[in-house]
């Protein structure tokens, strides 16, 4: 008795197999993965690209799919663990997807990009911003890197303003204190420039008066600031009290209008870099309004750059006509795209050429993008 | 390096240390009277400086005078943040006068993080523009932003806050109650002296010179938000170790020593260890002598 069971049983495990295997001959889709953190804390960063993959999918659909063939999404959540993120890779792999737009955390991404490369599957990942990941081959984004904004910063310093001698400031935070140590690296890099000073400054201290002396006796011509409003207003406001006119260049975390109300007339002049300005672009406005009317609500986080992800990833697909490594990613590096962050195509290493950071200046109380 | 950078260093030194100053008065003065760590006081200082900006916000509309709005501003948020350090006095100190010791911390560290919250709910978590209230004095136009008319403010009101508090325990009539009470309650109660009342004028005088802090500092780095009174507290609470708690001179001197050793730190060394070289201070000094610079050390009675 027991023994018709177990062969019953093995019979129909095999049958399922079998037509399993049947269905996805027939079906005749082409698969296309979606990892990040769909659930736990940062469930707020991964929804959106999913989202973002949906849009996409559905208008391609609707215009007949890629390659004469429908377009699955195959959804799978990491929750930005890297522990996670390896199954979820593997679980995607076994579905069988030929490419993948995700993951979200770099932690996560770095983890999953072992199984990916083991099956030469390329993944876009619309928020993963850390600068090694760029080192795997099967590895783009549609984010600037870390490591973008500081060399905007230098460049801009160097090129645009002319300057030769740098102080470097940071907060001492994960954040400030990366981009400060970034750009002292680019710095150095560069035979123009003189690096001075690079210290990092205590947050919430009453008073920077002594730091400040230090840079004016170095005879720096332009600070440079890794970190956020509240210290770069009490720096800029007390720079201009000791009678300092030398450039202020700081970056994302000062690109806040909080920035400006604080500082008041303190802040006009000070550069700041921050992502590039693409709200008006057509496809941008497209996005927004589709999305609202699908889901009822506005995009989350890093949806436009998902958004992004999933267009090009089809995009090189359709011009490729072939799914497997060497097609798709030799078409990523070829053919633009234009999506909501503007026509893009990836550079060597993997990330997107006209995706970053632009430099704004505070004028008459606003920031201003500066070329 | 010469000596314009030394005495700038200096200066900027001596203005941190002001600034220290008017908030460790205050937490010298209560912890001398009844051996408390007011852990409320930095929110006190915090809560002074809010009163200020709501009025400053208000006149400012009316066209007055920028130095008279300043001084009708900072006398209501002194007399504001006298009341909230008297009422705080009544909540959560008075009825653990005899507690544990322990209690009582406790009580004021609960006090301090409501009235945090109580701040960040009433107004917001952002950070505010201070209004800079004192004006640019003419006879600094050469002195080429050495020394701004903001820290001579404060370095004065230092001055004089320290010589009015010292005159005043040394030569009035509260001032010897207040050292009565300080010296023994239970005996000072037994000749006839409120001791109550005294607690409460402790409390009154050290949020006065709190708020007065507030004000000024605020206006000198021109921003504020909730969280401001717990940073400057910590530092000044270490300044009034070091010099002594519970010693008027004591807490000033220490606030000098810590605000110039900073300042010297970072501009001969780097500013990376500001607070190293603070604490290392702190720990040298409480090696040598453990109850502070100008502390008076206490005979155990067996």
């Amino acid at each position: 008795m027991k023994k018709r069971v177990t062969v019953i049983m093995i019979i129909a495990l095999l049958a399922t197999l079998f037509f399993a295997g049947c269905a996805e001959k027939e079906a005749e889709v082409i698969k296309i993965g979606v990892g990040g953190a769909h659930s736990g804390d940062l469930a707020s960063y991964g929804l959106p690209s999913v989202n973002a993959a949906k849009l996409v999918v559905e208008e391609w659909n609707a215009k007949g799919g890629v390659m004469g063939k429908q377009i699955e999404l195959v959804v799978e959540d990491d929750q930005c663990k890297p522990e996670v993120a390896t199954n979820t890779a593997s679980k995607l792999v076994d579905e069988g997807v030929v490419a993948v737009q995700g993951h979200i955390c770099s932690g996560a991404t770095k983890s999953a990009l072992s199984i990916y490369e083991e099956s030469s599957i390329p993944i876009v990942s619309p928020s993963a911003t850390n600068v090694d990941l760029v080192k795997s081959p099967n590895f783009f984004r549609t984010i600037a890197s870390d490591d973008a904004q500081s060399q905007m910063i230098v460049d801009f310093c160097l090129d645009t303003l002319g300057v030769t001698k740098f102080a470097v400031l940071h907060d001492k935070g994960d954040y400030g204190k990366g981009l400060a140590e970034f750009a002292v690296e680019f710095l150095k890099k560069d035979s123009r420039a003189e690096i001075l000073l690079f210290e990092g400054i205590t947050v919430g201290a009453v008073d920077y008066s002594a730091v400040l002396n230090k840079i004016k006796e170095s005879g720096a011509e332009v600070i440079i600031y890794g970190g956020y409003h509240p210290e770069a207003s009490k720096l800029v406001g007390q720079m201009k009290k000791m009678k300092m006119d030398i450039y202020f260049i700081s970056d994302d975390g000062v690109k806040d209008d909080t920035f400006i109300k604080v500082a008041g007339e303190y802040a006009e002049g000070v550069y700041a870099t921050g992502p590039i300005d693409t709200s008006s672009n057509p496809l941008y406005i497209k996005a927004t309004k589709d999305h609202q009317e699908k889901f009822g609500e506005d995009p989350g986080a890093f949806f436009y750059n998902a958004y992004a992800a999933t267009q090009a990833i089809l995009n090189a697909i359709d011009k490729a006509g072939a799914t497997d490594f060497d097609s798709i990613t030799k078409a990523l590096r070829t053919y633009y795209v234009e999506t909501p962050l503007g026509r893009i195509k990836f550079d060597e290493k993997g990330d997107a050429e006209g995706v970053g950071f632009a430099v704004y200046q505070v004028q008459n109380g606003v920031y201003v993008s500066v070329k | 390096m010469d000596l314009d950078y030394f005495f700038q260093l200096f200066l900027g030194g001596m203005t941190r240390g002001s600034i220290y100053a008017l908030i460790a008065l205050g937490y010298t003065m209560v912890y001398g009277i009844i051996k408390l760590i007011n852990f409320a006081h930095g929110e006190i200082y915090m809560i002074g400086a809010f009163t200020a900006l709501i009025i400053v916000g208000a006149l400012g509309m009316t066209g007055l005078n920028p130095v008279l709005i300043f001084l009708i501003a900072g006398v209501i948020a002194v007399l504001t943040s006298a009341g909230y350090g008297v009422t705080i006095e009544r909540i959560a100190y008075k009825p653990l006068r005899n507690a544990p010791r322990l209690s009582a911390l406790i009580s004021a560290i609960g006090m301090s993080l409501f009235l945090q919250n109580y701040v960040l709910l009433a107004q917001t978590s952002n950070f505010l523009p201070f209004p800079t209230l004192i004006p640019e004095f003419k006879f600094l136009a050469n002195a080429g932003g050495i020394i701004s008319s903001t820290q001579i403010i404060i370095l004065a009101t230092t001055a004089l806050v320290m010589v009015v508090l010292t005159l005043l325990i040394k030569f009035t009539r509260i001032g010897k109650a207040m050292r009565a009470t300080s010296q023994d309650r239970q005996m000072a109660q037994l000749v006839g002296i409120g001791i109550n009342k005294v607690i409460a004028f402790t409390f009154v005088i050290g949020s006065f010179t709190a708020a007065l802090g507030g004000v000024l500092i605020c206006s000198h780095i021109g921003q504020i938000n909730f969280y401001i009174g717990f940073i400057a507290g910590i530092k000044a609470f270490v300044a009034a170790v070091l010099g002594g708690i519970g010693s008027i001179p004591g807490a000033v001197l220490g606030s000098f020593v810590l605000g110039l050793t900073e300042s010297f730190g970072t501009g001969y060394i780097s500013s990376d260890y500001e607070d190293v070289f603070a604490f290392l201070f702190l720990v040298l000094i409480l090696t040598i002598r453990p109850s502070g610079i100008l502390g008076r050390e206490k005979k155990a009675k067996v």
